[in-house]
């Protein structure tokens, strides 16, 4: 499909250049043992080829590194919040995998169990979730994501939620106090004071939100994570920015159901929940190139990205970094494998770092 | 994927705790590994697998959930997704199973394969008292009750040290209450000889994504359920805390 351009790094080396890259994320079981025992096998008498191995091929050229809200990020990839982030330690192992940032479960002032299992299925290219929001409360979160930041060798993001503009200045002021990175609002949940919509369902509801948070918190980066199911994610995004967001992340899952036949019943134990997954990729591709469209401020864009072509997409539609979630179900080692893709894509491409990853 | 539907073709008592369920379907399930269980209307709850072909399934009726599915009769239907999690892997040839209390479950799947296979399988079966003792596995078996009322008084700990003197074991397989399992982990740690364990946690998902079941950064859907004893003995939460449904370290 692509033709093979030589990274410079390889012309300029003295080692032959004309050479396919032999892992691709489709032969990723093979990883890097071929490549290796190929240049010991073509090239013994030159053992420095094999200890600059890594410098050649995969350091040097394609650049992953990117920089979100003032933190510096190996990768632009993120763990998106409620994957697999409970825990200090897991936020921690998610660096180690190979996410640039990771970003913690959704916490709340008070304790919450979160709905009754079924709470997530899988299908064969979705899957859904209501898992209910279930945290320990705030107090013990904070001192998880105290534990992270200092020990995970990545940024941390941590998302709250909330069910009043009050509430949310609550809570971000005392996760603020364990310093992440950048505090994230989880503004699709229920807003009490306007009839139970969504936060993120319109232009005053997330103005409102992040006005009340920007009073408590000034060192502190915040980003306001929104909806899919509207008609004009591009305006709230631009209100966002108005209202003092300091990024936007996008998209949230987005509303469904699933029937079960045979039990004649929802599949969920709550009815309704969120869709995640392949099948919501272009859809959060137009939301976040809607959003790119009407703000400057930088994008975490998400939504179905599973390898490193879908990453790439994502950040041509404008995203500055590049979360993933439900990847990791079908993939437990998604970070690694959509990293390698990702440089394979720029290497291909003749990319030297991220911000050269633009639609013409 | 989803539920599949499987029909209760057989509803046992196999203890005073636990019905054994035989169903009408068959999984290409190893063992150790778990399915996710729904009765439309109850909660749906992770399950060890006590047979592949047929599926059975020991419950224990320890909550509202596992009660009403320990109460199917012949004809009614669960609905079943899965099997998830990474199976028993045992080494060599001579395999010693310690099950305490309805943890016995997955250890007689184990072996009942292990015995295909060819290997020497001893079994010590642990529980309360003799109402509540898992019917045997094939091979030897020893039984221990914390009351004397079968077997040798005591827990597994009474029958295993003196048969890990006699005999010669390849390997543990354990499965059962954690601080159990971590008794027997510390003794085979001892004695030298690998040692698996099944740890169990509270899940949602099943699949590696909600993080709900993790014993600190081991997360027992994926990871696991399956450990070798040493990675367990090295992990702090092992034996000691779990989350509860808010996400709430408590003590076990």
């Amino acid at each position: 499909m692509f033709k093979y351009l030589p990274p410079r790094s390889l012309i300029s080396s003295p080692l032959p250049p004309k050479r396919n890259f032999p892992f691709t994320p489709l032969q990723k079981k093979k990883s890097l043992l071929p490549l290796l025992s190929h240049f010991i096998f073509l090239y013994p008498a030159h053992a420095s080829y094999i200890s600059n191995f890594g410098h050649i091929n995969i350091g040097n050229m394609a650049n992953l590194s990117v920089k979100l809200c003032g933190a510096r990020m190996k990768s632009p990839l993120v763990l998106a919040s409620g994957i697999r982030s409970n825990n200090a330690a897991l936020l921690i192992r998610a660096g180690e995998e190979g996410a640039g940032a990771a970003t913690s479960k959704s916490c709340s002032l008070i304790a919450r169990e979160g709905h009754k299992n079924p709470s997530a299925i899988e299908y064969d290219s979705y899957m859904i979730n209501a898992i209910g929001l279930s945290n320990p409360g705030v107090e013990i979160e904070k001192k998880e994501i105290a534990y992270a930041v200092k020990n995970a060798k990545i940024p941390i993001i941590a998302s709250v939620y909330e069910n009043s503009p009050q509430n949310f200045a609550k809570v971000v002021k005392i996760i603020s106090e364990a310093k992440p990175a950048i505090i994230e609002l989880d503004a699709s949940c229920p807003n009490v004071h306007q009839e139970g919509k969504m936060f993120s369902s319109s232009c005053e509801g997330a103005s409102e939100v992040i006005k009340a948070v920007k009073r408590q918190v000034k060192n502190i980066p915040v980003s306001i994570k929104l909806s899919p199911n509207v008609p004009n994610i591009g305006e709230i995004a631009k209100e966002s920015q108005r209202a003092g967001a300091d990024c936007i992340t996008a998209i949230n899952t987005i509303p469904a159901m699933m029937i079960d036949v045979y039990a004649r019943a929802p599949a969920l134990s709550n009815k309704y929940g969120g869709l995640s997954g392949p099948a919501i990729f272009p859809a959060a591709l137009r939301c976040v190139n809607e959003i790119r469209n009407s703000c400057t401020l930088p994008i975490i864009g998400g939504g179905g990205v599973g390898s490193g072509e879908d990453a790439a997409a994502m950040l041509m539609a404008g995203a500055n970094a590049v979360s993933v979630g439900t990847a990791l179900w079908k993939n437990p080692n998604a970070f690694r494998d959509i990293n390698l893709g990702l440089e394979n894509y720029m290497k291909k491409m003749n990319f030297e770092k991220i911000s050269d990853i633009k639609m013409k | 994927m989803g539920h599949i539907i499987a029909k209760v073709e057989k509803n046992e008592q196999e203890t005073a705790q636990v019905s054994l369920l035989t169903f009408n379907i068959s999984i290409p399930a190893k063992p150790g590994q778990f399915v996710m269980a729904w009765l439309p209307g109850a909660e749906e709850k992770p399950m060890s697998i006590a047979n592949a072909s047929p599926l059975q399934i020991a419950i224990a009726d320890a909550g509202q959930a596992s009660k009403k599915m320990a109460e199917m009769k012949k004809g009614e239907t669960l609905f079943i997704r899965g099997p998830y999690g990474k199976p028993f892997s045992p080494k060599g040839k001579n395999w010693l199973m310690v099950g305490g209390g309805y943890g016995f479950a997955p250890l007689r799947f184990l072996a009942k394969e292990g015995i295909k296979k060819g290997a020497n399988i001893q079994s010590i079966i642990g529980a309360r008292s003799k109402k509540f003792l898992m019917q045997e596995a094939p091979g030897k078996n020893y039984f221990t009750t914390d009351d004397g009322s079968a077997g040798e008084k005591g827990n597994v700990m009474a029958a295993l040290e003196p048969l890990l003197k006699k005999g010669k074991f390849d390997c543990i397989c354990c499965c059962g209450p954690e601080k159990m399992m971590r008794a027997v982990a510390l003794l085979a740690k001892k004695m030298k000889i690998p040692c698996q364990l099944s740890v169990e946690r509270y899940m949602k998902c099943g699949f590696g994504i909600c993080g709900h079941c993790a014993m600190g950064g081991w997360l027992s859907c994926i990871d696991g359920p399956t450990i070798e004893g040493e990675e367990a003995l090295k992990n702090p939460h092992f034996g000691t805390l779990a989350c509860d449904r808010a996400g709430k370290h408590v003590k076990l």
